[in-house]
């Protein structure tokens, strides 16, 4: 509040009018802006200009490219809770969003994003740079506005916040076309907006009968199993999490983007469950008489073939997204509610202590007898190893963002994430060219912490023109690069489903990676062996500024245990002998 | 199995792109749309007759319009009691001669016509989708020249037969 006031006496000190870009400008520093992601052009100009005036407001950050601007957002969100906000020009600066628009809706990330527009007497004549970002975005956003009118834009900018953070999280747009944002506001708008959203109206608590249900459901379960998804990271139940499963001593098994969640390192974690998940976690799963999901949205990489998914249990869903119950999994005991009032509610439940001593016998059997592994080389690496050494240099408490590929896998295998808020992935899009920038937006978010972004040689190339960025903000990012030189996952793909036909797969010619980050005046270092790469650990994690490193692997290694697509969790190739 | 679904929208701009482009990216097939202006000032009302697999789909049906953030109230009127009426206007070849053969074969479904010219005459007729098939059906031997239909609009009956009454209506009465 006290910022916003500054604001205004700036700009009425100026005696400039005060223009809807303005205007905008002001409702950001209402809504607690820190931190903006903006790459200019023609029809956000007046936007940059009101931005300029309050630059003291706010970390204005000049990506490379739009789609940088908005994967660092979306790191910064992840990391930081509150929503990343991206402003970028109509026409191809508004396209250049896209991919990073849908990346956040799939795995629920609060954005705010904000495009300029033509003005409105051309909009609809193939202006220049005229692109309909309404028609483009609204499949792929939580809700989109273009303004009409300037004086809805407090209102529209108080509930476009208020959509994106609450309820299920979400990307929301905001098209500004440019007479409105360069035009001079004569009247006086009322101080205070009040939101009025009768159609949005997400429930947050959970029916009583229901949480009666499922404490009914977990005293007869004799092997009940904890799903625990991104929802419980959203909810912030990490704690009650913890605490519930202690309680009743249920197994847990993570999805992907809900690792951290629950500790990785604790006696009751089963691992990451689906496709690439530990043999622990999809027995648990293929076997339990009662499933607990608690935030997750039964995607098909966690399932696999659903008519194998859990065939003997009850399944209880808690999901703040009402939509996500019973989409792919029938589900008997359906909860719509924020986790952690669900959990809260649960562990306030007087459930009798269920007996499934058996079932904890055997998971923790399965835990012993089959984890993860790999056969390491006698002296080269392979990316199973480079994670593990990062995770024991970093002691597992990094913030860590990846690429899309093999070295996100083994990067969700091997580092075992202990704590909320510290893993950064494209789950459900599987962008290539996030993880670099994502790290960006954590390490915005967090500068006291250590990021770590793991990325792939190939995807790496999609967006490292970031590079500007670690030099610019002095931002201490490690980048490295398991370079296989190849598209990993997709040559893995091809080798056990396309005969080893390595089509469009594999570089012959890279780039060299030092040299390059040299050149954006960032520590590279290139490393060939598992020695070199122990020797470098301290210039890495001791060095006070960016690192890039080129860690050199094996092609020819891939990611395992796998379930084959099409196939059920019961059917996993690749678990340790 | 088709169901009638309606949704109260808020008259905000966009609305009914957002409402189709929903329907269609989740692949729910639409037989058809009708959208108008309801009591309420800013409010309209859309009425879906749509075709689904199963329940589970139906179920995804309501929830995704429901997750629509202009979308206000979103019910499945298929089970209840309700009137839901249609209009087709239906323009077919016909002749002085023709006339009073036709006029036998609309008069028993209240339709009227509504223009006339030397070759053709057109038609206006509401009613139950049912109903008006049936119309279009005896129609077809003279020359159907052209055919608009409003799609389905309906409203809740005031009164609502006991719950466990087995004698639902048909679902598009
Ligand atoms: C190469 C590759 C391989 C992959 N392999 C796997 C794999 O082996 N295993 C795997 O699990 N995934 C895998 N994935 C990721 C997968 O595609 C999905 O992204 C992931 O399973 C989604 O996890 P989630 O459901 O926990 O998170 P999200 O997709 O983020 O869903 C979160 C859920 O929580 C709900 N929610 C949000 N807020 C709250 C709240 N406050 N309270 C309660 N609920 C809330 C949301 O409505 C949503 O249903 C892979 C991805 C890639 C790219
Ligand atoms: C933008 C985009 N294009 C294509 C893909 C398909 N794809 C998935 S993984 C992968 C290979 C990634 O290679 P690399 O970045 O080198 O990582 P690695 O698998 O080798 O660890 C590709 C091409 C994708 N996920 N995203």
């Amino acid at each position: 509040m006290e910022r916003a006031n500054t604001q205004a006496e700036q700009t009425s000190m100026q005696k400039e009018p005060k223009t809807g870009a303005d205007l905008l400008v002001e409702s950001l520093i209402n809504e607690g802006v820190e931190t903006i992601f903006g790459y200019p052009g023609g029809a956000a100009l007046p936007i940059f200009d009101a931005l300029y005036k309050a630059q003291n407001s706010f970390t204005q950050i000049l990506a490379r490219h739009e789609q940088g601007s908005i994967h660092a957002a979306e790191g910064y969100a992840r990391v930081s809770g509150k929503p990343g906000v991206v402003i970028a020009t109509s026409g191809p600066g508004a396209t250049n969003l896209v991919t990073g628009i849908a990346d956040a809706m799939i795995d629920s990330l609060p954005l705010i994003v904000i495009t300029g527009q033509v003005a409105q007497g051309i909009i609809g004549t193939d202006a220049f740079q005229e692109v309909d970002v309404m028609g483009v975005t609204t499949p792929i956003t939580k809700h989109n506005y273009q303004v009409r009118n300037v004086n809805d834009l407090p209102r529209i900018v108080k509930e476009a916040f208020h959509i994106a953070t609450t309820g299920r999280p979400g990307p929301v747009l905001i098209d500004m076309p440019k007479d409105i944002s360069a035009e001079v506001i004569t009247n006086h708008l009322p101080k205070e907006v009040i939101l009025d959203l009768p159609g949005y109206q997400p429930t947050i608590k959970p029916n009583p009968l229901q949480i009666k249900k499922l404490a009914e459901a977990i005293e007869q379960a004799k092997k009940p199993v904890i799903l625990s998804g991104a929802g419980i990271l959203f909810a912030k139940a990490s704690e009650e999490i913890k605490t519930f499963a202690e309680k009743y001593s249920i197994p847990v098994a993570s999805t992907l983007l809900g690792l951290g969640a629950f500790p990785g390192e604790h006696p009751l974690f089963l691992g990451m469950a689906g496709m690439h998940g530990t043999y622990a976690a999809n027995t648990a799963l293929y076997e339990c008489d009662l499933l607990i999901n608690i935030g997750a949205r039964f995607d098909d990489r966690l399932t696999g073939n659903l008519a194998s998914f859990a065939p003997n249990a009850t399944v209880a869903h808690i999901d703040i997204d009402p939509a996500e119950i019973g989409k792919n999994v029938p589900t008997e005991i359906p909860i719509v509610s924020d986790a952690k009032e669900a959990l809260t509610k649960l562990l306030a439940h007087n459930i009798q202590q269920p007996t499934h001593e058996d079932w904890l016998v055997r998971l923790h059997e399965n835990r012993k007898e089959y984890p993860l592994w790999y056969n390491n080389p006698d002296s080269e690496m392979i990316g199973q190893w480079v994670i593990e050494k990062v995770y024991e240099a970093t002691e597992g408490k990094a913030i860590v963002t990846t690429d899309v590929g093999q070295h996100q896998m083994w990067t969700a295998q091997f580092y075992k994430f202990n704590s909320p808020d510290r893993w950064v992935s494209s789950g459900g899009l599987g962008t290539m060219g996030f993880g670099f920038p994502a790290a960006i937006g954590a390490q915005l978010a967090k500068p006291e912490d250590t990021v770590v972004s793991i990325v792939g040689d190939g995807g790496f190339q999609m967006t490292l023109q970031e590079l500007s960025i670690l030099q610019e903000r002095g931002l201490p990012v490690k980048v490295i690069i398991v370079n296989n030189q190849a598209l990993g996952m997709v040559r893995q793909w091809q080798e056990a489903f396309y005969s080893e036909r390595y089509s469009q797969s594999i570089f012959n010619i890279q780039p060299d990676f030092v040299k390059l980050a040299e050149s954006y005046n960032v520590k590279g270092l290139k490393v060939t062996t598992q020695q070199e790469f122990i020797d470098a650990l301290p210039e890495i994690f001791d060095y006070e500024g960016p690192v890039l490193v080129d860690a050199r692997v094996i092609q020819q290694e891939n990611v395992f245990p796998m379930i084959a697509p099409g196939k059920g969790l019961n059917e996993m190739i690749g678990v340790k002998p | 199995m088709k169901r009638i679904i309606t949704a109260t929208v808020r008259n905000r701009s966009g609305v009914l792109n957002r409402v189709t482009s929903l329907l269609q990216r989740r692949q729910f097939n639409i037989e058809s749309i009708s959208v108008g202006r309801t009591e309420t000032e800013g409010m309209s009302k859309m009425t879906f007759v749509v075709d689904v697999e199963d329940y589970q789909k139906l179920e995804q049906v309501t929830k995704q319009l429901n997750k629509q953030i202009d979308v206000i109230k979103v019910s499945d009127i298929s089970e209840k009691a309700i009137v839901a009426r249609e209009l087709a206007l239906i323009k077919i070849v016909s002749n002085s001669q023709l006339r009073g053969e036709i006029q036998g074969i609309i008069d028993p479904f209240r339709a009227s016509i509504i223009d006339i010219s030397k070759d053709s005459i057109s038609i206006q007729v509401t009613g139950k989708p049912e109903k008006i098939e049936a119309l279009i059906e005896l129609l077809k031997p003279f020359g159907i020249k052209e055919l608009a239909r409003t799609g389905v609009t309906a409203l809740v009956r005031s009164q609502q037969p006991a719950s466990n009454d087995s004698t639902l209506p048909s679902i598009l009465g």
